[in-house]
């Protein structure tokens, strides 16, 4: 069983200040690049030359990721990873809609996700625009449910940094848990990979105590070599977690897409000794394909990986699909969506 | 709770695959599958006894249980075999015209997709093989096969421009236990097409999915005789070489008795083709695709537990990636499931038999007598049946025998290279020449390296690519002749003015 | 001059001119050597023989060619492999139509020396010119052939997959040995237009023209190495020709089942390609054909991914 993990506390990750600092700073440690020569030349001003980032194959990577949907998860090793599933959802509002009526009922349904089932987990977080986070962590108050904020002039980024630090210092001050950025993407396919750099890095130092997730929006960088570069950018310039997409772009979260930066999570976790989360989001829906996605995480990254300090999903409606699937397991028949509450 | 980001101690930094997640057993049923517990031969369109009245075991090599038992073909049978082939091809088959022999093979490959479930099972079963592999890959590319050379039948008049095509006569087709409907598919399904006749002979640890075919081919009309099916051992298969009314022997499998055919037949007007056979170079550059070449050598070496002709066995990555690639391949490896060959989350199945797995365990230990490191995967092994874990030596040097022998099983030899010269005049240097892979982003190197090595299937960026489209064969003494694609109708016909 | 021959009592070289005692000047008599590596040696083993004409009148004192003439020849042959066959294909086209250039140059030479070994002048002129024109011929497929015998190979798989011939190799013939010139340059031309190089055992008692035609190749662009020419005993040589282990494959072109039944076992050694061309008539059109380009090449099959569409999936 995997409930060892623990979702209240502080996090304490980031309390060692901006680790891109430690890295690249004078106390690089040259053991570490015995394990791995260093793949990353330095440059003059000490940034790594991210074209030199490993290139990708689709081909190869597609092939791979179809073949974690080959394997067979049932019984305990389904119920298990259902309930796994469930307590790495970052349930989502991010609607030009969204009410705080609307952000408490999600919130209820992140601590109460289907009462008739008893014992089952509640989400990791709820995340929502900066100006309903406050509404959000009065709602979630003692739940150990965190709550997650898009910033930066989510989705599309298109705005001065000195906007999307305020945004984002506006964000933790109301109570946010953890930040959910987005990279400046226009700049990053001009190959401005110092700018999109630094503007990850000030939005880290902007988080302060919270936890940064940094969202490549995928969809929009066209090549899988791109994926890994800009995987490879954020986490050097201190991202905590790697998100595939906003969610408002199609495509959104695909497996070979999460495939590429979950290997770039590993070859970065063995040249630095650091880890760093993945959040695959949009687009997984069906509890299937979220298993298909646990597989991976499993055998890319192992054990440690496979809880939702490190893992999550950025998802709506996949929850009641699991949901479904649970009381299928546990009744033995197919289910009706009507049976469970939409928000 | 995570650590703070303090870099961890070196020791600290690996990644740890003993999961507390493990998959439950999802096995494939086996009542899925109709077994006889008793098989004779097929010859003339009817189950005959062996003359011999004698009859052998099959067993499953996961568990060392018996299956079914097969007939053993004597001399005699061969010659009932012999005789009911030539007649249906003097009496029927040559005389067909191209449509009709096509929509016998069009039946033939729609009856296999049909019981293509039953099919993966009883592979699976009598071979060891991984269910993932027998079903998503043997069987479909098996019925793919009849489907493409389905149509050849009545097109052959387009293949070789100029000149008019003409059948051998009887086909002898011996082929081996590593891919047993699959390789009965590339004998059979070209050979009928350009209207040739058949008398096959399985190998004796997998005779079952050939029999199974035959009963396909029975329930298919096919007229009487167009394809035969024997079972035995190697007697039975040189009874069929030395028979004097065979035009043509097709044989897959090992270089040794590759040889001992082509002797055999000297004397006599016999066409051959070979396919022999491997110690495939895997090269990965410093720029290669790093993680899609760790996927592809994983691949090239332990699909079907290495029990591939054309299995990638020889590593060759440049030295300044080497460690790094090393690493990668070591997590890669921790991930693959060993076990029942009938559960669909297996990646390594058993091996075939106990004969193979003594011939990889003399391997091995030679390897450990040569200073090679070895290093297997810890995972825990079945108490009954014929295992090997997947396998890596480093270390290894060119004039390693582990280096320059077949091994034919789920074991890899990982040697370093520094320049493009120094590697393809090692990938080059062994009498065999079935395949090849090159791993790199560079498309003039690509080109470079494929042009020169010295094999007849280059994978570039990929390994292990089958399709009944693409001609699949050797160079040097990996044999002659092709099977696949247009050049594998050459090896079953005349061409005359 | 056909007339003077055949009346003479005088020993005749292989140039067909005789030699004459009295006042006309002492004719200068050619020296028939091997052809390895671009070079004319002799023998290593010192040996000759003699074949004779059709009145047993003596052709020449031919160099024997031993076991380790032929093995000086396939190092020859092996090291000028990789230069030959990396060539334009166009480039080879040129030195083929050379060589029939040369060889049309020194019609009158060859005529003498097919007259010499037997043949009638119309015959002999015949043969010379077919030999060219065969030159010809297979100049013009030498970048032609991989078009025809070539396959784009629609896979199942996001893979671009395509099958190409490749020469196989050094190839050791046996030369016809009923046929002096047109049978030589037809089994030569095949194996030199698919890039292949090769070790020529000329056919034993019609040895003359097989050396000249040496010393038209010297002349023709062709690498020294590409083809190699011995001259010597054929039941000596030819299971060293089937045995080498450095030789990819063996032409034999006579219909003698046991020495066919050598060639196939001695050849098993490493498992070396076995072609017969068992009595062909090389005056016959269908004589010449791709498909004898074919019989010397290894088709090669080459894969590639695709990467078909944009990395993070969407549909262009």
């Amino acid at each position: 069983m995997l409930q060892q993990f623990n979702l209240s506390g502080k996090n304490q990750l980031t309390s060692g200040g901006h680790p891109a600092a430690g890295f690249y700073g004078k106390s690089f440690n040259f053991d570490q690049a015995e394990i791995l020569p260093m793949r990353f030349p330095l440059s003059n001003n000490r940034l790594p030359d991210f074209r030199l980032s490993p290139h990708i194959d689709q081909t190869g990577v597609e092939e791979r990721a179809a073949r974690f949907t080959k394997r067979s998860i049932k019984k305990e090793s389904k119920l298990n990873s259902l309930k796994l599933v469930l307590s790495m959802i970052d349930l989502t509002t991010l609607e030009g809609k969204d009410t705080e009526g609307k952000v408490r009922q999600l919130c209820y349904k992140a601590q109460h996700l289907h009462d008739a089932f008893p014992g089952l987990p509640a989400v990791a977080a709820v995340c929502v625009y900066p100006t309903m986070v406050n509404t959000a962590k009065r709602a979630l108050q003692g739940s150990g449910v965190r709550v997650a904020s898009v910033a930066t002039a989510f989705p599309s980024g298109q705005a001065p940094r000195e906007v999307k630090i305020r945004d984002t210092k506006y964000a933790v001050s109301q109570g946010a848990d953890e930040i959910d950025m987005v990279i400046s993407r226009g700049k990053f396919h001009e190959g401005e990979y110092a700018f999109v750099f630094d503007e990850i890095a000030a939005i880290k130092e902007a988080c302060g105590p919270a936890r940064l997730k940094v969202i490549l929006e995928t969809g929009e960088l066209g090549t899988l070599d791109k994926v890994r570069r800009a995987s490879d950018l954020a986490m050097h310039a201190g991202a905590d977690f790697i998100k595939t997409s906003t969610g408002k772009i199609q495509p959104a979260a695909t497996l070979p897409v999460t495939l590429v930066m979950l290997e770039a999570i590993r070859d970065y976790y063995y040249d630095t000794g650091r880890m760093v989360g993945m959040k695959p989001a949009g687009g997984i829906s069906k509890s299937k394909l979220a298993l298909h996605y646990l597989v991976m995480v499993k055998e890319v990254l192992g054990d440690d990986w496979l809880n939702p300090e490190w893992f999550r999903f950025g998802a709506s409606s996949l929850a009641n699909d699991v949901l479904m699937q649970l009381v299928k397991e546990k009744t033995g028949q197919y289910q009706s969506a009507n049976y469970f509450s939409v928000d | 709770m995570p650590k703070p980001p303090t870099p961890k101690k070196k020791a600290a930094v690996r990644l740890k695959f003993d999961t507390k997640w493990t998959y439950n057993p999802a096995p494939e049923s086996r009542d899925a599958a109709q077994i006889r517990p008793q098989y004779d031969l097929f010859i003339g369109g009817t189950w005959q006894r062996p003359s011999s009245r004698k009859y052998f075991d099959t067993i499953n090599p996961a568990t060392e249980e018996k299956i079914s038992e097969v007939a053993q073909a004597g001399q005699a049978d061969v010659n009932r075999a012999v005789a009911a082939a030539r007649q249906a091809y003097e009496k029927t088959w040559r005389k067909m015209p191209g449509p009709e022999r096509a929509k016998y093979l069009f039946r033939i490959a729609r009856m296999v997709q049909e019981k293509a479930r039953e099919l993966a099972i009883i592979e699976s079963l009598d071979g060891g093989k991984p269910i993932r592999e027998s079903r998503d890959f043997d069987i479909p590319t098996a019925a793919n096969h009849f489907f493409y050379y389905a149509g050849w039948a009545d097109k052959l008049a387009y293949a070789f421009p100029n000149r008019k095509v003409y059948p051998l006569g009887v086909a002898g087709q011996i082929i081996p236990w590593n891919f047993p409907l699959l390789m009965a598919a590339w004998k059979i399904a070209p050979a009928l097409a350009t209207g040739n006749t058949v008398v096959l002979k399985p190998a004796e640890t997998t005779p079952l999915t050939a029999l199974k075919l035959a009963e396909i081919i029975q329930e298919a009309d096919l007229p009487p005789g167009v394809v035969n099916l024997i079972t035995g051992a190697g007697d039975t298969g040189a009874a069929l070489v030395r028979h004097g009314g065979i035009d043509k022997i097709a044989f897959t499998g090992s270089t040794e008795v590759g040889k001992i055919i082509q002797q055999a037949v000297a004397g006599t007007p016999k066409k051959v083709t070979l396919e022999l056979g491997g110690k495939a170079a895997n090269i990965v550059f410093e720029d290669a695709p790093i993680d899609q070449a760790v996927e592809g050598v994983i691949n090239g070496i332990f699909f079907n537990q290495g029990h591939v002709c054309c299995a990638g066995s020889r590593l060759y990555v440049q030295e300044s990636i080497a460690r790094t690639f090393l690493r990668k391949l070591r997590d890669r490896m921790e991930s693959l499931i060993l076990g029942d060959p009938l559960d669909k989350n297996t990646d390594i199945g058993a091996i075939n038999s106990k004969k193979q797995l003594d011939t990889i365990r003399q391997y091995l230990a030679i390897g450990e007598r040569e200073g090679a490191d070895m290093y297997q995967v810890s995972c825990p092994i079945p108490a009954r049946g014929f295992w090997c874990p997947p396998t890596l030596f480093t270390q290894v040097a060119q004039s390693s025998r582990i280096a320059q022998e077949e091994i034919f099983g789920p074991v890899l030899a990982v040697l370093t290279f520094r320049t493009d010269d120094e590697v393809i005049e090692k990938a080059n240097n062994t009498p065999y020449g079935l395949s090849a892979g090159v791993w790199t982003d560079k498309g003039s190197k690509v080109f470079n390296m494929t042009r020169r090595i010295k094999a007849g299937v280059v994978w570039a960026n990929t390994f292990n690519k089958f399709d009944p489209s693409s001609p699949f064969g050797g160079y040097k003494e990996s044999g002659y002749g092709r099977e696949g694609g247009l050049h594998g109708l050459l090896p079953y016909i005349n061409l005359d003015r | 001059m056909e007339k003077s021959l055949k009346k003479s009592s005088q020993p005749v070289r292989g140039n067909g001119v005789e030699k004459r005692a009295g006042n006309r000047r002492l004719e200068v008599l050619k020296t028939y050597k091997l052809y390895i590596g671009g070079q004319f040696p002799r023998t290593e083993s010192g040996r000759y023989y003699t074949p004779t004409g059709p009145n047993g009148r003596k052709l020449a004192n031919v160099c024997q060619a031993s076991r380790k003439d032929f093995r000086d020849a396939v190092v020859a042959a092996r090291n000028a492999l990789g230069g030959w066959s990396s060539r334009p294909a166009f480039n080879r086209g040129q030195i083929l139509y050379r060589m029939a250039e040369m060889l049309e140059g020194r019609k009158a030479q060859f005529m003498e020396e097919l007259q010499a070994q037997g043949l009638p002048r119309l015959r002999a002129e015949r043969d010379v010119s077919a030999s060219v024109d065969r030159l010809i011929y297979y100049a013009g497929w030498c970048d032609k052939f991989q078009q025809l015998f070539s396959t784009v190979n629609p896979v199942a798989s996001s893979h671009f997959s395509f099958s190409v011939p490749e020469p196989t190799g050094v190839v050791a013939i046996i030369a016809p040995q009923q046929d002096a010139l047109l049978g030589l340059v037809s089994v030569l031309a095949p194996v030199l237009a698919g890039a292949n190089t090769c070790v020529v055992l000329a056919a034993e008692s019609l040895p003359l023209c097989a050396v000249t035609l040496a010393e038209v190749l010297h002349s023709s662009d062709l690498p020294g190495g590409v083809v190699n020419i011995l001259t010597g005993k054929a039941a000596e040589l030819t299971g060293w020709f089937a045995g080498h282990m450095d030789v990819n494959a063996t032409l034999y072109c006579e219909n003698d089942s046991s020495v066919q039944r050598m060639i196939r076992e001695k050849a098993t050694s490493n498992l070396k390609r076995t072609v017969f061309y068992a009595d062909d008539d090389w005056r016959l059109p269908d004589a010449q054909s791709p498909y004898r380009i074919l019989d010397f090449q290894e088709i090669k099959t080459t894969w590639h991914p695709i990467e078909n569409i944009a990395g993070s999936g969407a549909s262009y």
